[in-house]
């Protein structure tokens, strides 16, 4: 069985990819949602198509699916209508299938399922990757904050790291707004040296 | 607060349910709105389909596509309220839309000679020339190809119709992928303020007053939640007088603007609330009032009719085999009688509507009709 993912992450194929080779499904292909896509995928001729509920390039593909000679009439993997608890999870999965007519439901269903779960465990790393890049961002504020404090008022470290933190309190906002608000007002009063004025 | 969810596309013609959740419309007619941006009409319709969302902002012919069935899953839907009337444009490449009248008012001004000057340039080009439209099941597409079909253009034989989101046309403009589009705004005036191509023709000239986008919700949630659309209906038809009134544009327009919604400048958002728009770079704005309708001259009012129309050339375009049982449903779709009941005592004038070659549809012989389509062009 041949299964074609189109993704723009790579991150989120491998995960994919992953699952469905554990799985035993081994001939898998994944294309990026760009150009002429839909021509490859028509060469491709693949049995199911995974693909990103919110990808823009959806439509394109459900007109290929109307209008391919070369897949026999392809349909929407949410035909049967006694599936709604699936087709729910694979919405919320963010997961949109579509397979081949005449591909038996049996065959199917296993494949989406592990899409549905391998979607989840994407966002969940994703979550968990914006947080960190927040944090990181966050700390870094911090410090440029701290550092413009310790220059400008001779502080040491601790202190300056003292007074955002009291001055946030005081104000009841979080401290990295705080250091956000020194730097954009310390930027407007002392414009760095040697920049275009 | 009743919870109501709906599914939209980021474009200039979501601004009634947009203005309706930020104005306090929803609010006030005791609804507690939740607007899910999508980025494909697939999207929004699976999203509608399965019930993710109560209500949709959907194109008016996906609306009967769906419930005949023609676009994956089979699920009727009923569309009670008319989101806007026209709003979009055809833009072609600049080297693409050079074959046509070198005056750019001449042509959106005449829809007749522009078409017959656009069969010409195929010819002309270097290969069958590609064209975005935003769904197969859309007003863009069944323009198009009326337009064109006028002119003795197949436009499954002589160029190639290319389906892309909205969003994705500009870019594909730009690099070539295809030589014009046919989509609501921004989409035409950002790539006019690009320098990417040239606004040839107006919606709005090609079927005068034809519906656009309506708020579609399946049939049985109409059904089984008459006070909940009600309070809808109520709260649109508010807000859909707000946005029209051009002294509110200019505060729509920063509303749309923003990245949860249209997130594109204001600048280039104006130009289709105003109805005053640039065709190319650098060129003065011409004035086309009617380009985009929210409110006025019963815009929101549905009727069957609508859905006979959009059977008609579903037959005609063979996207559909003809069948009284199809016929019947399409024009089920649209419920005036939901609108006539939510909105008791509004003004139901029903607007001017027709085709730039003034043929005339006559909904009580749509077969008709359709064959009188069939044969050489007149």
């Amino acid at each position: 069985m041949r299964i074609a993912i189109v993704d723009d992450s790579g991150l989120r194929a491998a995960i994919l990819k992953e699952g469905l080779a554990e799985a035993g499904y081994t001939d898998i292909e994944v294309v990026a949602p760009h150009g002429g896509f839909v021509a490859r995928l028509e060469r491709m001729a693949p049995d199911i198509v995974l693909m990103d509920l919110g990808d823009p390039s959806r439509d394109a593909l459900e007109e290929m699916l109307t209008v391919s000679r070369a897949l026999a009439r392809p349909i929407a993997m949410f035909v049967d209508r006694s599936d709604d608890a699936m087709i729910g999870a694979a919405i919320d999965a963010g997961v949109s299938a579509y397979v081949v007519d005449g591909l038996r439901k049996e065959r199917v269903r296993p494949i989406l399922e592990l899409a549905i779960r391998r979607f989840n465990a994407f966002n969940a790393l994703k979550i968990e990757r914006d947080e960190a890049v927040t944090a990181l961002a966050d700390r870094k504020t911090l410090e440029r904050a701290k550092a413009i404090l310790m220059q400008g008022r001779g502080l040491s470290e601790p202190e300056a790291h003292a007074l955002l933190r009291s001055t946030a309190m005081n104000q009841s906002r979080r401290i990295v707004k705080v250091a956000e608000a020194l730097i954009t007002a310390h930027a407007l009063l002392d414009p760095p040296k040697g920049g275009p004025r | 607060m009743i919870p109501i969810s709906i599914a939209f596309l980021p474009l200039t013609d979501s601004a009634v349910l947009v203005a309706a959740r930020e104005q306090g419309f929803a609010a006030k007619a005791g609804l507690d709105l939740t607007l899910v941006r999508s980025t494909s009409w697939a999207t929004v319709r699976d999203r509608l389909v399965y019930g993710q969302v109560q209500a949709a902002h959907m194109l008016a012919p996906l609306a009967v596509a769906v419930t005949l069935g023609l676009s994956q899953q089979p699920a009727p839907l009923v569309a009670p309220f008319r989101l806007n009337l026209n709003g979009n444009a055809l833009t072609l490449s600049t080297a693409f839309a050079a074959a046509l009248d070198p005056v750019l008012t001449h042509r959106v001004e005449d829809p007749v000679a522009t078409a017959h000057d656009f069969a010409s340039a195929i010819g002309m080009h270097h290969r069958k020339p590609i064209i975005g439209v935003v769904h197969r099941f859309s007003t863009h597409a069944l323009m198009l190809r009326y337009w064109l079909g006028f002119a003795g253009v197949d436009p499954d034989r002589d160029l190639t119709l290319r389906v892309l989101p909205p969003s994705l046309m500009v870019e594909a403009l730009r690099t070539g992928e295809i030589d014009g589009f046919m989509a609501g705004e921004p989409w035409s005036s950002v790539a006019v303020s690009e320098g990417l191509g040239q606004i040839v023709a107006f919606g709005s000239r090609l079927w005068r007053r034809g519906v656009e986008k309506v708020l579609a919700t399946r049939a049985d949630w109409a059904e089984t939640h008459p006070e909940t659309l009600d309070a809808l209906l109520v709260a649109l038809d508010r807000s859909a007088a707000w946005c029209d009134a051009p002294e509110n544009h200019t505060a729509l327009a920063e509303m749309l603007a923003a990245p949860d919604y249209v997130n594109q400048p204001v600048e280039v958002i104006v130009p289709c609330l105003s109805g005053r728009l640039a065709l190319g770079r650098g060129e003065p704005a011409v004035s086309e009032p009617d380009f985009l309708m929210l409110h006025r001259e019963a815009a929101n009012a549905p009727s069957g009719d609508h859905g006979l129309w959009i059977y008609s050339q579903f037959v005609r375009w063979g996207m559909v085999e003809a069948s009284d049982a199809a016929q019947a449903a399409a024009a089920a779709v649209f419920r005036p009688d939901l609108y006539g009941r939510a909105l008791t005592g509004t003004a139901r004038a029903r607007p001017v509507e027709g085709f730039f070659d003034d043929r005339p549809f006559d909904p009580a012989g749509v077969a008709a009709y359709v064959q009188s389509f069939k044969g050489p062009p007149a």
